[in-house]
């Protein structure tokens, strides 16, 4: 639909800087990519939310006749290739899809639990039978799909699995035995993506039809949130799955079962975007038209700052998300149709880190802004017969499922030190440079419009390398078991990658008066954030005098992106959007 | 069957208007298809998936409005006309949409024209009737059900409420109103393919009009928002009492006694 012309690796934007043509922005979207908006939102509004008692309720029989309807409209099939009966769209439109998606509980998660991660590996995996056979009934939601990867034994550890595969003597069947757990859409689907071990070693991806011979279903689990969605433990017990439907190669199931989680993580932060931004918008009503001490909620400074900093987090979130979708579409684009395993693995792989972060990112900002929006609601928070009271409880799964936020910390500076391994970058040199920029103000030299934005950006971006660098220097290549120090590199570079999204948008946008607005309120948090991650790693890398300067130092350079219109700044915002009653910018 | 939608872009009345200068703030202005113009496109389609033929919407403003005919052909319009005014007109009224309307239907063979019983913005339910007249058709208005045999049309009408029951024939100018169908939106498949529908722009001069044909017999003096709703009063009180305060309030506060 849109070619994004530059192609940007993964983790580029850590060691180098990035311009604005080579990302994608909101602003970019094409009027289909809005049209296709519209209707996936005018979908919810019309068949999801005027029922959401019935979600609430767990009735799932409800949720699948939905997600059928949702086929026909073609918000199955978005992702599926044209001639296995999809439309083949661009990850924009995906990403877009399930922005739009996202705000309907349990409904939004059994939806792209489908599209995602229980239809993607035959998109991407499949041989050209088992697209034939499956791909248009997935697209049309005459088959609904679940994914199977979790086990009581391993759920952050997938790979512990211990759910065998057996040839049969005929050859012709692979006997599965094991049980998963949490498994979404379980009550209903016709198809599972199952992992197991052949001979108890090689992890091997499946597709078991729910009316294969030794399939069985659990019963459903009692959950705290999202309780449209079908959630149940699946067991095989001599479970006959036909030879040819190994997904892949035999042994190559591990390359499928985190690819896919790649675009799942991807998808979640777009679902989690939609999600904030409706309980944002309960917030924004909600605190204009409750009165006390004869005012507005929405007239108090407290509010105010509130409302400010959500928003601003709202505008970081979606500026990543949707230049992360410019990245994945241009090293996926062309591989959607093709059956060379190890090129599609490895482009699916290409942006892991930056899918991460949206994962990350997503999840947090809903949790955020939704605990904001309830507490603007004083008691009715509390209480069922407000929506945020259900948003609430919703968004706390978006922290665990698709990989734990930690997992997902864990695997940043693990993807950055090997990528820097690979590319063969002397790391002496980069963290040198990066101490030379600190002591003597390199990072200052930015020029043109958002120099101060693109200072602070330079700043963080030299104290990931120099903080990097020395974790490097001091643990060696065990420095991936020091996980306190990998949280917090993590953390540093989810704040370079939200801030450069941040501001390369904002440089993009012809509208900019608002948004400048939002892109400084947001770098004045992160660096509050930076200085939270860098000033302990830096207090247990370093030693001596050396410790004490240079933690001084740092905490003098980050206090410079604070701005003295703060406050007046953020009530201007805050006004924008009492006004507005909705997230735009 | 030929079939044509009259189609009118509009701003979005759910959302914010501001008014500058005496004109409706363009900026943070959403636009839509006019919502009557949607249960006619919806029931265009309905009538061509019946009966076969085409649907043809229709609309008279600038380049922006491709995007409301693009979603109607996204809906299952076969294709849209854009009379771009751009650059001809300044400014319009019903006179003119009617004139330039009469000029474009000059040429074309329509069996029925279905349009808005009201355009939002504007509001005069004129359009439709007006046209029918010059273009010498039937024309019911305010339609909330229609069934067409060979070249009988058997028509409700919401009539302030009550329901009115006309048979007519074709050629034949409806315009509908809320009641008549659900509108669909439009499926990804649809959006995909409306890429590829014609969309054909044509100017006044395509027509044969010079400005002068089409320019405006109203002339609009002031635009303003209605006032800000007031806070309630609530009348205390015995029965009796409180009628009379009422009475005396609208005679004296309202002014409408
Ligand atoms: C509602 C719901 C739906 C789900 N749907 C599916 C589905 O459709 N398919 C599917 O396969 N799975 C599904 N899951 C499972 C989900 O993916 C797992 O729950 C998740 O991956 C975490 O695994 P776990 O529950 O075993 O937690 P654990 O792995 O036991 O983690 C417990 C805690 O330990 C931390 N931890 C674990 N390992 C490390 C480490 N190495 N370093 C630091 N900290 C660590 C974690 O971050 C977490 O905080 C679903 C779960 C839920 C609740
Ligand atoms: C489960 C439950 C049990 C309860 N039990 C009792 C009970 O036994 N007895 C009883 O009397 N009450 C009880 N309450 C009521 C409870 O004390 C109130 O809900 C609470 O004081 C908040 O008031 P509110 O709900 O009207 O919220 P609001 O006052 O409307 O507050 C809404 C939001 O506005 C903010 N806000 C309000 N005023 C200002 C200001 N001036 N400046 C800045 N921000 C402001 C608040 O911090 C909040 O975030 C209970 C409530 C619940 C939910």
């Amino acid at each position: 639909m849109s070619s994004v012309k530059h192609f940007v690796q993964g983790g580029d934007f850590l060691i180098e800087e990035i311009t604005a043509e080579s990302v994608f922005t909101p602003e970019d979207c094409t009027d289909e990519h809005r049209m296709i908006a519209g209707t996936a939102r005018q979908f919810i509004s019309r068949e999801i939310h005027p029922y959401m008692k019935r979600l609430e309720e767990g009735d799932f029989p409800f949720v699948a006749e939905k997600m059928k309807k949702a086929g026909e409209l073609g918000l199955l099939g978005h992702s599926v290739p044209e001639k296995y009966g999809g439309l083949g769209l661009d990850k924009m439109s995906k990403g877009i899809v399930g922005e739009a998606l996202g705000n309907a509980s349990g409904y939004s998660v059994a939806h792209s639990n489908h599209t995602c991660i229980a239809t993607l590996p035959i998109t991407y995996f499949g041989t050209k039978q088992q697209k034939e056979k499956y791909l248009p009934k997935l697209a049309s939601g005459e088959y609904l799909g679940a994914y199977c990867l979790t086990e009581p034994e391993a759920g952050s550890d997938a790979l512990a699995a211990q759910t065998t595969a057996v040839l049969n003597e005929s050859e012709t069947h692979y006997i599965l035995n094991g049980t998963k757990i949490y498994i979404t859409n379980a009550s209903f689907a016709d198809t599972f993506i199952v992992y197991a071990k052949v001979d108890s070693r090689h992890f091997t991806a499946f597709i078991v039809e729910k009316d294969f011979p030794g399939l069985s279903i659990g019963p459903e689990e009692s959950k705290m949130g999202i309780k449209g969605s079908s959630t149940c433990s699946v067991s095989m017990e001599d479970c006959e799955v036909p030879i040819e439907n190994v997904i892949g190669e035999i042994g190559k199931g591990h390359l499928i079962a985190l690819n896919v989680l790649n675009l799942g993580r991807f998808n979640l932060g777009f679902a989690t975007l939609g999600a904030a931004k409706y309980s944002f918008q309960l917030a924004l009503e909600h605190s204009t038209e409750r009165k006390q001490f004869k005012k507005s909620i929405s007239e108090f400074g407290a509010t105010k700052e509130k409302v400010a900093q959500m928003a601003a987090r709202l505008y970081a979130t979606e500026s990543l998300l949707y230049r992360t979708a410019g990245h994945v579409e241009s090293a996926l684009g062309e591989h959607e149709d093709s059956s060379d395993f190890k090129a599609v693995a490895k482009a699916m792989n290409e942006h892991a880190l930056e899918s991460a972060i949206c994962k990350i990112v997503g999840s947090e900002t809903l949790d955020y802004v939704v605990d904001e929006a309830l507490q603007l609601h004083g008691g009715a928070g509390f209480i069922k017969e407000y929506p945020v009271e259900m948003a609430y409880r919703d968004s706390r799964i978006n922290r665990i499922f698709e990989g734990t936020n930690e997992i997902n910390r864990l695997l940043i500076p693990g993807a950055f030190f090997k990528k820097v391994a690979k590319d063969f970058l002397d790391t002496r040199t980069i963290v040198e440079r990066a101490q030379h920029s600190l002591h003597n103000g390199v990072f200052k030299k930015q020029t043109g419009e958002l120099s101060e934005l693109k200072q602070a950006l330079a700043l963080f971006k030299d104290l990931h390398l120099v903080c990097a660098g020395l974790a490097f220097f001091k643990y060696g290549t065990s420095v991936k078991n020091e996980q306190e120090t990998l949280m917090k590199l993590a953390d540093l570079a989810i704040a370079i990658y939200s801030t450069e999204s941040v501001i390369l948008r904002t440089e993009k946008a012809s509208e900019r008066n608002h948004k400048q607005k939002l892109a400084y309120t947001y770098v004045e948090q992160t660096a509050l954030e930076v200085q939270h991650a860098v000033i302990p790693m830096l207090s247990e890398l370093l030693v001596g005098e050396e410790r004490t300067k240079t933690l001084g130092q740092v905490s003098l350079l980050l206090a410079a992106y604070h701005w003295p219109d703060s406050v007046e700044r953020k009530r201007k915002i805050a006004d924008f959007y009492s006004e507005q009653k909705r997230y735009q910018s | 069957m030929n079939i044509f939608v009259l189609l009118k872009r509009t701003f979005d009345t759910e959302e914010k208007i501001a008014i500058n200068n005496g004109r409706i703030e363009d900026d943070g202005a959403e636009y839509i298809i006019n919502p009557y113009d949607e249960y006619a496109v919806e029931e265009a389609i309905n009538i061509r998936d019946e009966h076969g033929g085409e649907v043809t919407v229709v609309t008279i403003g600038d380049e922006d409005a491709e995007k409301q005919l693009r979603t109607a052909l996204a809906m299952g319009a076969d294709q849209a006309v854009l009379i771009n005014t751009e650059d001809d007109l300044e400014e319009g009224d019903q006179f003119t949409t009617v004139k330039i309307l009469e000029a474009f239907f000059d040429d074309r063979e329509a069996d029925i024209i279905l349009a808005g019983n009201v355009a939002i913005d504007e509001a005069s339910g004129q359009v439709g009737p007006r046209l029918a007249e010059r273009l010498n058709m039937s024309c019911v208005t305010t339609i909330t059900s229609i069934t067409i045999d060979g070249d009988t049309a058997n028509i409700e009408r919401d009539v302030e409420g009550d329901v009115e029951k006309v048979e007519t024939s074709l050629p034949l100018l409806v315009t509908c109103q809320q009641g008549l169908n659900e509108p669909r939106y439009p499926s990804l498949p649809g959006i995909m393919k409306a890429k590829k529908k014609p969309l054909e722009e044509l100017e006044i001069d395509d027509l044969d009009l010079e400005e002068d044909d089409v320019e405006p017999k109203t002339k609009t003096i002031e635009i303003f928002l209605p006032p800000e709703k007031q806070a309630g009063k609530v009348l205390e009180g015995e029965m009796d009492d409180q009628v009379k305060e009422l009475v005396s309030l609208l005679k004296t506060e309202a002014k409408v006694l």
